[in-house]
């Protein structure tokens, strides 16, 4: 591709992101679903249902959920996005760790099937979407393949991305790490589930695909 | 004695295949229960791949990767680079292996260890 389409690319995406798609990403259990649920309570007007349902279990979100048309305002600046509430992405699922939580071993090989066809979904998705909310546990290493791996691709791809600490509200949580582990990206730390610091998540929102 | 045998994997090597083939001889070579260390890993966009494929070869017997590289050096990436839209990014060295044989202990910014067991 040559200079004057990726300047021609550059601007289009400056002036005419008026309804860009962002996608959820993270590792399984990150609260990437607790996120989606959040916002869609937080911004819109009707009562809509939930993005999906949430599990301590992992892969509970095994098909990309999308909603439409999000319409954020953060300090003066409104933004409309489309947000995809991805599968967790993960190099390994093993259908033992499902039976560990109690499940059978039919529902549990099904569950790992419907989870492997679930990362193949999130991986996909990274060709159109417009940005990246990558969603890690603040209790948690944050160096794993699937951040790395998704950072990568938001670099290789030149889109933006926002960094999440999630679960800043439980004591073990340290967010800081994970600042730290990836300092070239902006970074929030929040609670999904308690709604903490989720102002200041908007106006990153807002910064960061606005 | 049980043994497993580890192959370090030039980036010459690697940097001959195409993004498919490069995909294929890692899974296939895991699945034969080696251990690989990439001596400059994979690119972005063949990790995306990497697990797409290795999801779809998931099976009551093959569970996955364990794979870890450090995250990629971006001050490799001149101006021009990322102008043209350069993947010119460093990478760095990678460890894959059977998710049932190989499993990550610590990793951070500096170090990656990891235990090896046999089957």
């Amino acid at each position: 591709m040559g200079v004057i389409s990726h300047f021609k690319k550059f601007f289009g995406k400056l002036f005419k992101k008026k309804n860009a798609c962002i996608g959820i990403y993270g590792p399984p259990n990150a609260g990437k679903t607790t996120l989606a649920n959040r916002i869609v309570k937080d911004w819109k007007d009707d009562d809509s249902e939930p993005v999906g349902s949430v599990s301590h279990i992992a892969h509970e979100t095994r098909k990309a959920q999308r909603h439409h048309k999000l319409e954020i305002e953060s300090k003066g600046s409104k933004i409309c996005l489309d947000i995809v509430d991805t599968p967790g992405l993960a190099t390994k699922i093993d259908f033992h760790d499902f039976m560990k939580e109690g499940m059978g071993e039919k529902e549990s090989k099904q569950r790992s099937k419907e989870a492997t066809e679930g990362v193949i979904e999130s991986v996909k998705w990274l060709d159109d979407l417009d940005g990246v909310i990558l969603v890690m546990d603040a209790t948690e290493n944050p160096y794993t393949q699937v951040n790395v791996t998704v950072i990568g691709n938001m670099e290789a791809r030149k889109l933006p991305l926002l960094i999440v600490a999630n679960k800043v509200d439980l004591p073990e949580a340290d967010p800081e790490a994970i600042k730290e582990a990836f300092p070239q990206h902006p970074f929030i730390g929040i609670s999904a589930l308690e709604g903490t610091n989720m102002d200041a998540f908007y106006e990153a929102i807002a910064k960061q695909f606005g | 004695m049980s043994e497993i045998q580890l192959d370090l994997v030039s980036d010459a090597k690697l940097s001959g295949m195409g993004s498919t083939e490069k995909v294929r001889y890692i899974i296939d070579e895991v699945r034969k229960g080696k251990i690989l260390v990439l001596e400059k890993g994979l690119n972005p966009l063949d990790e995306a791949k990497l697990i797409e494929m290795t999801m779809s070869e998931i099976h009551d017997d093959f569970y996955g990767l364990e794979i870890e590289s450090y995250p990629r050096d971006e001050s490799g990436t001149t101006f021009l680079g990322k102008l043209l839209k350069k993947d010119t990014g460093r990478q760095k060295l990678t460890v894959i292996g059977p998710a049932n044989q190989l499993k990550t202990l610590r990793k951070d910014n500096s170090l990656i260890s990891t235990l090896v067991s046999t089957k």
